[in-house]
């Protein structure tokens, strides 16, 4: 573990990490896993370090994983929602963050629907800041947690072929995905509706194809996206109903992938629209192991960022 | 007053000139121009051997933002901007507050640009009332005022019948149709232009047909009324083609280039890390538009350079790139960006040079300058292309300081102004 080269001050793109990185963190996260599995569920590792979550965006799993994994960390967990923070008073974003920054927490969590906003807090504050997701930017703690979950159930990342499958333009866990996935030596392939295809994605180093049957063909991983109901679906899409008529995983969709297939999907999951429930509870959905390895990886983050090396001297 | 510019290298491609001689100035006009010229006692005289001295630089899109927004540019300040880069006039456009869509505010403007000097102000009128887009606005009284072309810049004319009217009503006053060339629709919410690199950044892309499928529009709606079409700040290698097709079809159409779409592409939002310095509309595009522009130049088919100098405030642009407004400054990066990176890598010869920045623009827009004949206004550039400079925004005189230019180093700089016979000072 001491080989790794030192992280950066924040974790902020999947692109901030190299593959000896990513493997301290996927092997820290390996040993917090066990801490979640005792009866009292909490380590003294982090007691005394304040650690804020400032959710911009409406997110409830994200945040509630950080929260546990802060607290099984044994720090002091702040969270503000947007609803309750001081930018709907007129205050600019910068502004707010320098004035938390002024009380000197050890690490601020951010989500944000607007790509770039934790890169452009983390150049002005002194403490760390990890992205918890910026828009259809980046989501460095999904794409970790996904390939923990993918590392465990396979043992390995190298040589797997991974499909995405859904709404490719807007999501940012795709984008981190890409980037992990391919540091770590998986080939992607990425499938959707035409209208829902990023331009220029293939420039990425992904396979595209336009069908969920095609997308999923010899596959070892299927980790399906969800469909964003509340975010500019409407002309991209004719229905959600016909969204699952052609490009739903559904049992018969399924059949050409590999035998030892695993599905992810990082949630929230609508069902009867990217997935079907015979699939989403099937033998071959890892999608409830996703969300306990969350806590595991996030206590990882927390743990690694608020204790780096540089800190402590 | 009378001025004597003796030992530049003048060079004025609008009367086939480049070669050492002295010009003679007084009462604001050019007077003479040989290769030596004898002078009595109360004549000043500028010793510019070693410079190039061109007719006055024109920037024919500029905002200048008085009235209205006087915190982030003004008249003043805009103007010194200009002198300070080597303009002697600038074309302001009509997105104000108000408008400058009626006599009055023009008149404003122009009382304004007179009283404070540094340059010319030659105001562009709004095509449409409040830039609405829904009604003409009074455009023979704007050109009455000395308007010298309208423009709903800053938002395009979206109603194809209203481009149609103006197109044809602005033929009684010989005035340009400027367009901002974009489909809203097709455009959306895009911050950046659409392709790999805002796939990437996951922001919302502006794809290069919202600039194609108007200016196809726009061009058939030329053809059909005669109209006389400028097509603002172009970026994409498809409307380029277009805007060839159009000429070679003999139409009244003319076109602009930035600086920045010349110089940068779309990876620089990225490699910038999501500077806002990095957005402004149209966005910077792919490699090969950029590479495309750089070739319309050359082979002549873009008439000129313009900056769309577009002073914003500094907190607005501190934000995040989605909420920042487009826009960046441009008079004070324009010629040194271009005497560096144009003619300085051998795309472009002085002598082009000088025509896309001032003899073009005057004859576009029917501008007293853009010549040093006698007769014509004492208005010019002193050039010194051995000067090295590091662009510095603190030391801009505009209000603004938003420029994806800084830090550049860069061979070649206007060093002085001339306005009416008298060397400007800032």
């Amino acid at each position: 573990m001491t080989e790794a080269t030192p992280l950066s001050k924040d974790l902020v793109s999947i692109l901030d990490l190299d593959r000896g990185q990513v493997e301290l963190i996927l092997d820290t996260a390996e040993s917090f896993a066990e801490v979640s599995e005792r009866t009292i569920k909490k380590v003294p590792t982090l007691r005394g370090r304040t650690l804020v979550g400032l959710f911009f965006e409406p997110s409830t799993r994200t945040s509630a994983s950080f929260e546990i994994a802060a607290k099984r960390l044994s720090a002091d967990w702040v969270s503000f929602s947007l609803a309750s923070s001081s930018l709907t008073k007129g205050e600019s974003l910068i502004d707010t963050v320098r004035n938390l920054d002024a009380m000197a927490p050890d690490m601020v969590v951010v989500r944000h629907a607007d790509p770039g906003v934790p890169r452009m807090l983390a150049l002005r504050v002194a403490c760390s800041v990890i992205n918890a997701g910026d828009g259809a930017h980046e989501h460095p703690s999904q794409a970790l947690l996904d390939a923990f979950t993918i590392r465990k159930a396979k043992g390995h990342l190298e040589g797997l072929l991974v499909a995405m499958i859904g709404d490719i333009e807007l999501s940012r866990v795709v984008r981190s995905n890409i980037h992990l996935l391919q540091m770590m030596g998986a080939r992607v392939r990425v499938a959707g509706p035409r209208s829902m295809m990023p331009l220029g994605i293939e420039e990425m180093g992904v396979e595209v194809v336009y069908s969920t049957a095609e997308a999923v063909r010899d596959a070892d991983v299927v980790m399906m996206l969800r469909i964003q109901l509340e975010r500019e679906s409407r002309a991209r899409f004719p229905s959600l109903r016909e969204y699952f008529d052609v490009f739903a995983l559904t049992p018969e969709r399924l059949e050409g992938a590999k035998d030892d297939v695993i599905i992810l999907h990082p949630g929230p999951m609508n069902r009867g629209v990217e997935i079907s429930s015979e699939v989403a509870d099937g033998p071959y959905s890892v999608i409830l192991d996703q969300v306990s390895n969350g806590v595991a990886v996030r206590m990882a983050l927390l743990y690694l960022w608020t204790l780096r090396p540089e800190d402590a001297s | 007053m009378t001025l004597l510019l003796r030992g530049a290298r003048v060079v004025d491609p609008s009367q086939d000139l480049d070669r050492i001689c002295d010009v003679l100035m007084a009462d604001g006009c050019v007077v003479e121009i040989a290769e030596s010229i004898d002078i009595g006692e109360d004549v000043e005289v500028l010793e510019l051997q070693g410079k190039i001295l061109t007719p006055g630089l024109i920037d024919v899109h500029v905002h200048l933002r008085e009235p209205g927004h006087e915190y982030k540019e003004t008249i003043r300040s805009g103007c010194r901007a200009a002198a300070a880069g080597g303009f002697t006039a600038v074309a302001c456009m009509a997105n104000t507050e108000p408008v400058n869509d009626n006599r009055s505010v023009t008149e404003h403007i122009l009382v304004t640009a007179q009283r404070h000097g540094f340059a010319r102000v030659y105001p562009i009128g709004a095509i449409s009332k409040g830039l609405r887009g829904e009604e003409l606005a009074e455009i023979g009284q704007l050109a009455d005022a000395g308007v010298v072309g309208i423009s709903d810049d800053g938002r395009p004319v979206e109603n194809a019948d209203l481009m149609r009217r103006a197109l044809a009503y602005a033929q009684h006053f010989d005035l340009p149709v400027i367009q901002h060339a974009q489909d809203l629709e097709l455009s959306g919410r895009g911050v950046m232009h659409e392709g790999a690199w805002s796939t990437r950044l996951g922001l919302p892309g502006i794809p290069g047909v919202a600039e194609d499928t108007m200016v196809a529009r726009d061009l058939l709606l030329v053809e059909l009324t005669g109209g006389r079409y400028h097509l603002q700040h172009l970026s994409t290698a498809r409307s380029l083609d277009l805007i060839r097709d159009a000429k070679a079809r003999g139409l009244a159409v003319t076109t602009e280039v930035t600086p920045h779409h010349l110089l940068l592409n779309d990876q620089a939002v990225s490699d910038s890390g999501m500077s806002t310095d990095t957005k402004m509309n149209p966005p910077l595009r792919s490699e090969a538009d950029r590479a495309a522009m750089i070739e319309g130049l050359v082979d002549g088919s873009i008439d000129l350079i313009a900056s769309d100098h577009a002073p914003h405030h500094v907190d607005e642009k501190d934000r995040q790139f989605s909420e920042a407004p487009f826009g960046i400054v441009g008079l004070e990066t324009t010629v040194s960006l271009c005497l560096d990176r144009l003619v300085g890598a051998e795309l472009l010869s002085l002598n082009r040079l000088v025509e896309l920045l001032s003899c073009r623009p005057a004859e576009i827009f029917g501008l007293p300058g853009g010549s040093l004949a006698p007769g014509r206004p004492a208005d010019a550039t002193v050039l010194d292309l051995e000067r090295e400079v590091v662009v510095d925004p603190a030391s801009f005189q505009s209000k603004s300081r938003s420029t994806p230019f800084g830090e550049w180093s860069l061979r070649g700089a206007a060093v002085q102004t001339i306005l009416g016979g008298r060397p400007v000072v800032l």
